[in-house]
């Protein structure tokens, strides 16, 4: 619980303004906290007088042995056979965390005849492949994905273990997490090693990414996180690197599923998952329908980029929800991000802000999207993404 | 069917922003909503029972003041409000909320399905669905964008995937978390609205769920925060000016690298 020492606080009010949950309220000169409390502790470091002190009565798993874990895993997720590019991205993060802690850096390969994947995880940074081969694995489920890597976990003991934030990560990484009683940390964009004492720490946004935190796992192993499509960088792949590939044997238990797939079914538009784009066009009610949906369209394939787009967007039915970028859609950190009739609302926003660059194209030169481009255009889009294909076209062509 | 829904209040994201000047977080007038996914599995849950008949509990963990979208919830078709509320939960992460959620929902007795919503907009973490799942030892999917049919004790719905779509088939009971595609939610009635008045929520406190001290709240949590920062500032922003042809020579110059 949070203590605040009476004979210290001075009822500055600094704290009170400093909660994001309004928990903090001063009453006769002295602050005093309330229900919605979350424990977050940003409070205590901006109290001038030392006035706030967080207590915690039982600590949880403070029995784990941490020496016990050594090594870093990625969870090198799988799909039909192929690698997903993020998994390449979390051995690039992997490698620097690996190197700092001077431990092996490991890829876990789940999947039915994938073995020969294990050289290109070897060739983009990892020392071993933990590889599970069977016919059960076949398709991602839930339970059976889960049970392995949990078993996995406990005979090797990896400090580490990162996932890509992606529909299979978020789903079987929180169930591992759970059963093994250990912390997970969503969505992260930063990751890094304190050398003292090897704790990994995780860096997210929160709130829709209008406040960043910093997490860390002290008592317990493996700490776990995911991470972000497109924001860690993988290595250049050298297909003279060494490594060894450990083969493991999941219990018949641990391959017995409740789950059963009937069938998986490829959306038709080529490039629908937004996430892993280098560059998405995206659209919103200032399309004014399917028409002006095809102007962006046909500006993507000239870049060989993706369409994205603005709930107003898909609520009007001119494109499907895997490409909603915001708060109830996507979030989205493509290297160029070009937003054509889009007002800019924070439920967008907060899904699409943190892309390397971004344009906007809008006919009215108060909207909001202009404070998040790098880039605006004022004007009428019709009369500019017309422009700007054939402008591309030609630069393109030289 | 007995169904429960779990549902989150969280401050309503546009409102929680950083002030420029001062670098602290401005939070007034900072409203409470229900997790837009929350909206959605309950509607769910609403129409299962429409059809097939039962229950619908609205379920959630949070300070006493999250009795608000409990009665939201009556008013759009849920049968009763249950709140666990107790000091020892402050600073729970997704662990301990799983597990503390997970309490409750095996004090309420047997169940079908829980339904939670895919990820709650505060945090966006999307972990306790899978969390509590695990807590209850029930077959659990993510991301459920439809549920096709229900047969007896057998479900046949689609999981969202990144490049489409799976159809899954699953025993009762279970737990799912739907996506917004799943469903239109309804506005409530103005029945249910007099039904959600009146109605009496159920508080539990962690003694009555038999929550273990050192499983709750923040010293049930195995992460911490460290740090709480503001995001880093973008950098220059340019808007160009002139006719649309000499906005476009100017972007395309500065777009070199990407094209
Ligand atoms: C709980 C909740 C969750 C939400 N989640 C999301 C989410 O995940 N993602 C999301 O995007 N939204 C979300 N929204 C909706 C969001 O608040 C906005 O309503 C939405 O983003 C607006 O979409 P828009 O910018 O396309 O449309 P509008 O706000 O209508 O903007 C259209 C813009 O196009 C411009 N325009 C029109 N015609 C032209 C033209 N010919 N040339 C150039 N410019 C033109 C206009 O000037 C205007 O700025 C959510 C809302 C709520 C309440
Ligand atoms: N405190 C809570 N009370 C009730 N339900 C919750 C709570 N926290 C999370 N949930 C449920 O879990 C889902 C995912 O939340 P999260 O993992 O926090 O993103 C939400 O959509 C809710 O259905």
């Amino acid at each position: 619980m949070l203590i605040i020492d009476k004979e210290k606080c001075i009822g500055c009010g600094v704290c009170e303004a400093n909660c994001a949950f309004g928990a903090i309220s001063m009453e006769d000169g002295c602050a005093v906290v309330g229900d919605s409390c979350t424990l977050c502790g940003s409070c205590v470091d901006t109290c001038d007088v030392e006035a706030l002190k967080i207590e915690i009565a039982a600590d949880a798993g403070s029995t784990c042995n941490l020496n016990e874990w050594s090594g870093v895993w990625v969870f090198a997720e799988c799909r039909d056979g192929e690698v997903s590019p993020v998994s390449y991205e979390l051995l690039g993060a992997g490698r620097n965390l690996a190197d700092q802690r001077k431990v092996s850096l490991g890829a876990v390969l789940l999947g039915s005849n994938v073995r020969d994947k294990a050289t290109e995880l070897i060739a983009g940074g990892a020392d071993l492949v933990y590889l599970a081969d069977h016919e059960e694995l076949l398709q991602y489920r839930e339970d059976v994905y889960g049970s392995v890597l949990c078993e996995m976990i406990s005979t090797h003991k990896p400090e580490v273990v990162l996932a890509g934030a992606t529909a299979i990560g978020r789903s079987m990484v929180p169930r591992v997490a759970t059963e093994l009683r250990t912390g997970l940390t969503a969505d992260c964009t930063q990751l890094s090693m304190r050398e003292e004492d090897g704790a990994l720490l995780q860096t997210r946004p929160a709130f829709g990414g209008n406040i960043m935190a910093t997490i860390e796992c002290p008592h317990t192993r493996p700490q776990m996180a995911t991470v972000r499509p497109k924001v860690m960088l993988p290595l250049v792949s050298d297909t003279q690197r060494s490594g060894d590939i450990i083969e493991f044997n999941p219990t018949a238990q641990a391959l017995t599923s409740n789950v059963a797939i009937l069938e998986s079914v490829k959306a038709e538009q080529e490039k629908v998952n937004i996430q892993e784009e280098d560059i998405l066009i995206a659209g919103g009610r200032g399309l004014d329908g399917e028409k002006g949906f095809s102007l962006i369209k046909e500006l993507a394939d000239e870049l060989g980029a993706a369409v994205a787009a603005s709930r107003a967007a898909v609520d009007s039915g001119w494109v499907s929800y895997p490409h909603q970028v915001g708060q109830t859609g996507k979030t989205v950190s493509p290297k160029l991000y070009i937003a054509c009739g889009i007002s800019g609302a924070i439920q967008h926003t907060v899904g699409m802000q943190s892309a390397e660059t971004i344009v906007a194209i809008n006919r009215d030169e108060n909207a909001t999207i202009f404070n998040y481009a790098t880039y605006g255009l004022v004007g009428d889009l019709f009369e500019i993404v017309p422009l700007l294909k054939n402008k591309i076209k030609n630069v393109r062509g030289q | 069917m007995k169904i429960v829904v779990c549902i989150k209040q969280v401050p309503d994201a546009k409102d929680v922003r950083l002030d420029p000047e001062t670098n602290t977080l401005a939070r007034e007038g900072v409203e409470s909503i229900m997790n837009p996914f929350d909206r959605h599995a309950l509607e769910e849950a609403v129409r299962i029972k429409e059809e097939h008949g039962g229950e619908v509990v609205a379920l959630s963990m949070g300070p006493p003041q999250a009795e608000t979208v409990l009665r939201e919830a009556i008013s759009c078709g849920a049968d009763r409000g249950v709140l666990v509320s107790d000091r020892g939960f402050a600073g729970a992460d997704t662990w301990a909320t799983s597990y503390t959620l997970g309490n409750a929902v095996q004090t309420l007795g047997e169940f079908d399905m829980v339904l939670c919503g895919k990820q709650a907009i505060d945090g966006d973490t999307a972990q306790v669905g899978p969390g509590l799942a695990t807590q209850l030892r029930v077959p659990f999917v993510t991301c459920v964008q439809k549920i096709r049919t229900i047969e007896g004790k057998s479900l046949d719905l689609e999981r969202m995937m990144d490049d489409g779509y799976d159809v899954v088939r699953l025993p009762i009971p279970c737990l799912l978390t739907v996506v917004k595609d799943i469903n239109e939610p309804r506005t409530p009635s103005l029945k249910g609205k007099m039904k959600a008045k009146k109605a009496e929520i159920t508080v539990l406190s962690a003694a009555d769920i038999g929550a273990k001290p050192d499983c709750i709240g923040l010293a049930g949590s195995p992460t911490r925060v460290v740090n709480v920062f503001s995001p880093p500032p973008r950098g220059d922003r340019t808007v160009f000016t002139g006719s649309a042809e000499e906005q476009v020579d100017q972007l395309v110059e500065q777009l070199g690298k990407y094209i």
